[in-house]
């Protein structure tokens, strides 16, 4: 039991990675990873989000109708989603307004929802918790390396999550690949990551 | 009617949903790799866009800002968009099954697509009167539309050229969504 319990949380963390392995949550990818700082928070407020809804929808699995539990998993993500947006609001605002619609927006993204029809539905609280934990922290760690890739390419610098504080990372004379910082590097960033995975996948 | 060009020129291309909002990506690489399939999720989005628009705009106005419950407003769009989706879903069913065949499989998919949820937030975000959340709601899903019609076009032409193994599919799709955002760069400052 006990083994099985560290499987689900490792697989969140490399076999089943989720923007990668799984193609799903890419609008938050794209859209926050301007910045280490805003990749790194919109993981951490997904990652909450896909802990309690795991949870909550694993004791709730039983008294959910078949028919309607789409539905159901909505209102519980929902209301999770709020959770996290007044908080934010409360403890975290200039991050919270740099998020902006990307946090309401934690609703419709694929991967909370994914994960509660596709594990949390059918397995026990526990293991639950840890598929929910595993997902959001390798979730985390995408959105973070591809920020910190867009981040130092495009503006030279990086900025530490939670402290704000930011490190340049190459000398003032680099002239800024603004690509990366905008709509297209995004795209082709992402785009590289996965084929990077590919390759070591493979081997 | 000026104003209405202007609105509709930034919605459709400078402020396009897809490209420059990062906003519905998951239907964009899932449903882009046939033209037909693509063009019947255009149509889909369209159709249901405008009328969540305006639901969502009642609901904000008449609803949750009289009682206060900005806070709530999250909950209660998803809630509006899910059911309009499946009202949308029975009536076509129903009186127009020609429609339906048509929209039939792509109904659903727009639930969790979050352009459609993210266009009713920006909507309420800018103020925008009844009126002008019908248009922008409009022209954002017909920015939509084009942009997954262009990307299909690509994508059927990619099937025919050798990628490398480990860049194929997803990956290539999203470089060349890349290219494809870039080009729409262009528009930038004309409004």
């Amino acid at each position: 039991m006990a083994k099985s319990v560290v499987q689900e949380f490792t697989k969140g963390l490399w076999a089943e990675i989720p923007p990668f392995r799984l193609v799903l949550g890419l609008c938050p990818i794209l859209a926050v990873t301007k910045s280490v700082e805003n990749g790194f928070g919109m993981g951490m407020a997904t990652t909450f989000v896909l802990v309690c809804s795991n949870v909550l929808i694993s004791l709730l699995r039983n008294v959910i109708p078949k028919k309607v539990r789409i539905a159901c998993f909505i209102v519980v993500i929902a209301t999770f989603v709020t959770v996290v947006e007044l908080l934010m609001q409360a403890f975290l605002y200039p991050l919270f307004l740099k998020l902006g619609i990307f946090i309401p927006l934690i609703v419709v993204n694929c991967i909370v929802l994914g994960r509660a029809e596709a594990f949390a539905a059918k397995n026990g609280t526990v293991a639950s918790l840890a598929d929910g934990l595993g997902m959001g922290i390798g979730y985390t760690l995408a959105l973070s390396l591809l920020a910190a890739f867009r981040e130092i390419l495009g503006n030279g610098t990086f900025t530490l999550p939670l402290v704000s504080t930011v490190i340049p990372v190459f000398p003032s004379s680099y002239q800024p690949f603004t690509f990366m910082i905008e709509a297209p590097g995004a795209f082709v960033g992402l785009g590289l990551m996965l084929c990077m995975m590919n390759m070591l996948g493979k081997k | 009617m000026g104003d209405y060009i202007i609105l509709a020129i930034s919605c459709i291309f400078v402020n396009n949903i897809l490209l420059m909002q990062y906003l519905g990506n998951c239907p964009f690489l899932g449903v882009s790799k046939k033209m037909d399939t693509a063009l019947g999720m255009g149509m889909a989005v369209i159709f249901v866009l405008v009328m969540a628009g305006a639901f969502t705009w009642i609901t904000d106005n008449y609803l949750l800002k009289p009682f206060g419950f900005e806070y709530l407003r999250t909950l209660a769009f998803i809630l509006v968009i899910a059911s309009l989706v499946q009202f949308v879903e029975m009536f076509l069913r129903k009186s127009i099954p020609g429609l339906y065949a048509g929209l039939g499989i792509f109904l659903p998919l727009i639930t969790t697509n979050c352009a459609v949820m993210g266009v009713c937030l920006i909507n309420i975000k800018e103020e925008y009167s009844f009126l002008d959340t019908l248009f922008a709601s409009f022209s954002y899903a017909v920015g939509f539309a084009f942009a997954l019609i262009l990307f299909a076009g690509i994508r059927e032409r990619m099937l025919l050229a050798r990628v490398p193994k480990s860049l194929q599919d997803t990956s290539i799709g999203l470089i060349a969504a890349g290219i494809l955002s870039l080009a729409f760069f262009a528009f930038k400052g004309m409004v």
